[in-house]
């Protein structure tokens, strides 16, 4: 492989990993917060994906307008599931919680398939995402160059508001110890509410940028991303949304590795996150930033 | 009166007492189950035999997978890995080798395998064992770790052997799967001889001291630790038993339908016994067999609901896929709502059947 080629896989790499680190900070908080493993949230993205799809082609959105309703629409489909799913069994054991997420997760690829139907739908490049560079031997499409940019981004916003806001306090203090920050005052469920919104908008965002890399949609698209970015979020260190964006790029990155390196093992691709996984959790559970999980 | 007065025995008389007529109610009971059987093979056709055999092999599925999540409380999401290894290794082993020359066109088979041609009740024990050595192996890692981890490795594993199977064409062949697989014409007392065998086994082994041990573990991991029960083997213990089980039961699962790939063995089959122990009460033998019949044979009367149909002159058309949203609901509302599921933590027994069927009137 010469430089040039390693070059675009880098670039390759980058994309895929900051699309995992998207998906994957909505999982990293609502694990941090409620130590549930949100089973769903890849399902979540593709319901955005489908609303993105209908503002864009049915309703004639221009691509923007389409993004942020979708975002907007996800982020209420999220709270509903916490509300509806997620919250009667806050005092149930952890496994039952886990049960409903795998129920919810299947209730909506189910719904999907009877509204959409099974047949995938050609998902549409906007032109400002479809332009491409080439430098020389290095052909770069400006959606490989936005999405970073806009993780980034993202990370930034997300860092500011729980390092710096009150509202990013109480998500700290909450994932601490849940039932003292209900007696200082807090209203939980507001905060839980508002982790799952943002979560999910930030899925329903990963997902049309997803569909717009492999430009097509279908019921059931959110499973691999949505179980893949679970594994980044473990292997950065599950709770910590830096992690999440860190075990997002190493996934993607090895991915792309693995494939640019030796062909033949392309097949074996879908596999690796879970290698990786369990090769975390023997050897470094904590992941890579290396936080204490609290129990 | 509620259900659960209803249901609600009163005081039991001691077990040891009604051990000689609770083995001979017992028997009676399977010799009913094989007339129903014989009944279903003479009488019914081939759709309700096939129907019988699927719940049979359910049931085995079921309960097994019981025995690690309901039982020991491990949360595993694998069972899905061990039906597929069951089933590609019986179909290897029990399909003729000019048929499996036939299915391997991409890439030939690799050489034990390509001759090898053995009956199948030793092609069932071989699956058996290569799956429980599967588990086996599995163990090391899964029980590192823990609770919603746990559920997660064990997906992952189950993934894994999916995109294994996937690309080990010389073994597998790949995405084609198998086809032809030796129809087997008495596979109902295959089935259900091996129902009846793993539901003895299971309910014994659970009652054992192993089993107390197993209980132990689910309800407090450090407790059990400190009374000197090894937890890492006994997971294990249950984990492979839960692995020889499907193994065998995948093997007659593939007998059942004759052609298997590897996207027949994806997260949904292990979301549908999942749904069957939470129906049944995780922890409940009895209960997971009770629920594998009701949740697959409810199955096919739920397919109303994907027919066109008419209701008051109205024609309401056929929802495909319909069925799979009903059964997410269900798991839902079973985990708010009815979190005992059917049978709870408690088994069936003679004992609670007769009490209950001899008491006359409501209780004072």
């Amino acid at each position: 492989m010469d430089g040039t080629q390693f070059l675009q896989q880098i670039i390759n790499g980058l994309t895929l990993g900051s699309l995992y680190a998207l998906i994957a900070i909505g999982y990293t908080m609502v694990y941090g917060i409620l130590r549930l493993i949100n089973f769903a949230h890849g399902d979540v993205l593709m319901v955005g994906c489908y609303l993105a799809w209908f503002g864009a082609v049915q309703f004639g959105l221009p691509w923007w307008a389409a993004l942020v309703g979708s975002m907007a629409l996800t982020a209420l489909l999220g709270v509903l599931i916490d509300q509806g799913a997620y919250r009667p069994l806050r005092t149930a054991p952890r496994i039952s919680a886990l049960i409903t997420a795998i129920g919810v997760s299947f209730f909506l690829e189910n719904l999907g398939l009877v509204i959409f139907g099974g047949r995938p739908k050609a998902f549409e490049r906007p032109e400002i995402f479809n332009q491409l560079y080439q430098i020389g031997e290095l052909r770069v499409l400006s959606h490989s160059v936005w999405v970073p940019i806009i993780t980034a981004l993202v990370l930034a916003g997300l860092l500011w508001m729980i390092y710096r806001t009150r509202l990013g306090m109480a998500m700290r203090a909450l994932s601490r110890d849940l039932v003292t920050v209900q007696l200082m005052g807090i209203d939980t469920n507001r905060v839980v509410a508002i982790t799952f919104a943002i979560g999910s908008a930030l899925a329903a965002a990963g997902g049309i940028f997803w569909a717009m890399k492999y430009p097509q949609i279908n019921p059931l698209m959110g499973v691999l991303p949505g179980l893949k970015a679970f594994v980044a979020a473990v292997l950065g260190g599950i709770g910590n949304v830096v992690g999440a964006v860190l075990g997002g790029l190493v996934l993607g990155f090895c991915e792309i590795m693995l494939v640019a390196l030796w062909p033949e093992m392309a097949g074996y691709r879908d596999a690796l996150a879970f290698v990786l996984l369990i090769g975390f959790l023997l050897f470094r559970p904590t992941g890579i930033l290396g936080q204490e999980l609290p129990s | 009166m509620s259900l659960r007065e209803i249901f609600s025995p009163g005081p039991l008389p001691p077990a040891h007492l009604t051990r000689r007529r609770d083995f001979w109610l017992s028997l009676m009971g399977i010799m009913l189950l094989a007339g129903l059987l014989m009944g279903v093979e003479r009488l019914a056709g081939g759709y309700w035999v096939h129907m019988t055999c699927l719940a049979g092999i359910y049931l085995v599925l079921a309960s097994g997978y019981n025995l690690v999540n309901g039982v020991t409380g491990q949360f595993s999401l694998a069972p899905n890995a061990f039906v597929a290894c069951g089933a590609y290794v019986t179909s290897l082993l029990t399909m003729a080798p000019a048929e499996k020359a036939l299915n391997f066109i991409l890439e030939p088979l690799v050489w034990p395998l390509s001759v090898i041609h053995l009956p199948l009740g030793l092609a069932l024990v071989i699956a058996g064992l290569v799956t429980a050595l599967m588990a086996f192996g599995m163990g090391f890692t899964v029980f590192r770790v823990r609770g919603d981890y746990l559920a997660i490795v064990t997906l992952g594993l189950g993934e894994v052997i999916r995109v294994v199977a996937n690309n080990a064409q010389g073994v597998t062949n790949g995405p084609l799967g198998l086809k032809g697989i030796p129809h087997l014409t008495n596979n109902l007392w295959w089935t259900w001889g091996l129902a009846v065998v793993a539901l003895f086994v299971l309910t014994r082994l659970a009652k054992s001291s192993y089993g107390l041990a197993l209980k132990a573990i689910r309800e407090d991991e450090g407790a059990a630790e400190s009374m000197g029960i090894n937890v890492f083997w006994h997971k294990m213990l249950a984990f492979t038993t839960d692995a020889f089980l499907e193994g065998m039961a995948g093997g007659l699962l593939a007998q059942l339908i004759t052609t298997i790939s590897p996207s027949l063995f994806t997260f949904f089959l292990t979301f549908n016994l999942l749904i069957i122990i939470v129906v049944g009460g995780l922890g409940s033998m009895t209960g997971a067999a009770l629920a594998a019949l009701l949740i697959t044979f409810g199955g096919e009367w739920l397919r109303v609901v994907e027919e066109p149909m008419s209701l008051l002159g109205l024609s309401v058309p056929g929802i495909p896929g319909m069925r799979m949203v009903i059964f997410s609901l269900l798991l839902m509302a079973c985990m708010i709502f009815m979190r005992r599921g059917l049978l709870g933590k408690s088994e069936f027994s003679w004992r609670w059947l007769l009490a209950v069927l001899s008491r006359r009137g409501p209780r004072p």
